[in-house]
């Protein structure tokens, strides 16, 4: 299958592979994994005091458009507060990739990716 | 269509894969479109027909995770089409780190011990989950039903490592 040039671009220079510690405590962690075709993405962001997202990295193992809307997430979640992160949509990422119809679930992992790591921000900040 | 009732099988998920060969080919010889070179147009239609649900019976009940899927959808849950993300944090970690272990092997001193070590964790974790599978398909309750959907995410899952495992195993020792 054809991949958009924008795809092909993440994929062979995927932006903040990679971990931060994770016993840092601004540091939160989304973990999902597709069934349909195996996929497991990890998207992990440093939060300041404010809530504004600082730095985010991930990792995927998955096909090229998986760990290009992971790539991609990691780049537009940068300066974004948590609220603003958390209305991040499937359909805008593929969107921009131009994923086919057969690749949108990589799309919806990467946003359920962004609202688990919310999770996990919500989870700590009530402790 | 119900293929345990096709196959003349209770609706079990342990079945006898012997059995289901040997009625297998009773059923495809039974219907097979040779048989009616002779017969009407509408009953060669027919012979055919029973051909490809004889054949996708076959493949549906001898693979763990479509026979999963058929009792559940024969209890009104469809998993088919479905994109719904597992979220299980602790099962995804171990599915990372197994993905880490298999990307490993080639620079592994001993790959063969390291892939051996890797098909016995991989068909342990899925015979577990295909113990509990068994005892949660055999339930009307929709509660049960709904964890026995997870549990076969859950073995895409398995599954999907043992085919990335079995391609790096034919790579290396090719």
């Amino acid at each position: 299958m054809a991949y958009s040039e924008k795809v092909l671009d993440h994929y062979e220079n995927p932006r903040n592979v990679g971990s931060f510690d994770k016993n840092d405590p601004s540091v939160v962690t989304g973990m999902v994994g597709a069934p349909a075709c195996g996929d497991v993405m990890k998207l992990q962001l440093r939060i300041d005091a404010d809530g504004v997202i600082e730095d985010a990295k991930f990792k995927t193992y998955g096909c090229g458009s998986a760990i290009a809307s992971s790539s991609l997430v990691t780049e537009w979640v940068k300066g974004k507060t948590i609220e603003e992160a958390a209305a991040i949509k499937n359909t805008d990422i593929a969107e921009e990739l131009a994923l086919p119809p057969v690749k949108i679930h990589c799309s919806i992992l990467a946003e359920d990716a962004i609202k688990a790591a919310i999770d996990d921000y919500k989870s700590k900040q009530d402790k | 269509m119900n293929y345990f009732e096709l196959f003349s099988f209770t609706p079990t998920y342990q079945i006898d894969t012997a059995l289901l060969a040997e009625r297998y080919r009773e059923l495809q010889r039974a219907v097979h479109p040779d048989k009616f070179a002779n017969a009407s147009e509408q009953d060669k239609r027919i012979a055919v027909q029973r051909t490809a649900q004889v054949n996708d019976g076959f493949s549906t009940l001898k693979d763990p995770i479509l026979r999963a899927e058929h009792m559940l959808s024969l209890n009104g849950i469809d998993l088919k089409h479905e994109s719904t993300t597992v979220k299980d944090t602790h099962f995804l970690m171990q599915q990372m780190e197994w993905r880490e272990s298999l990307e490993d092997i080639s620079d592994s001193s001993d790959p063969d011990a390291v892939i051996s070590d890797l098909h016995e964790s991989f068909s342990d974790y899925a015979k577990q989950i295909a113990e509990d599978l068994s005892g949660l398909l055999s339930s009307t309750n929709e509660a049960e039903l709904l964890q026995a959907a997870e549990l076969i995410r859950k073995l895409k899952f398995m599954a999907k490592l043992q085919i990335e495992l079995e391609r790096i195993e034919d790579a290396l020792f090719e």
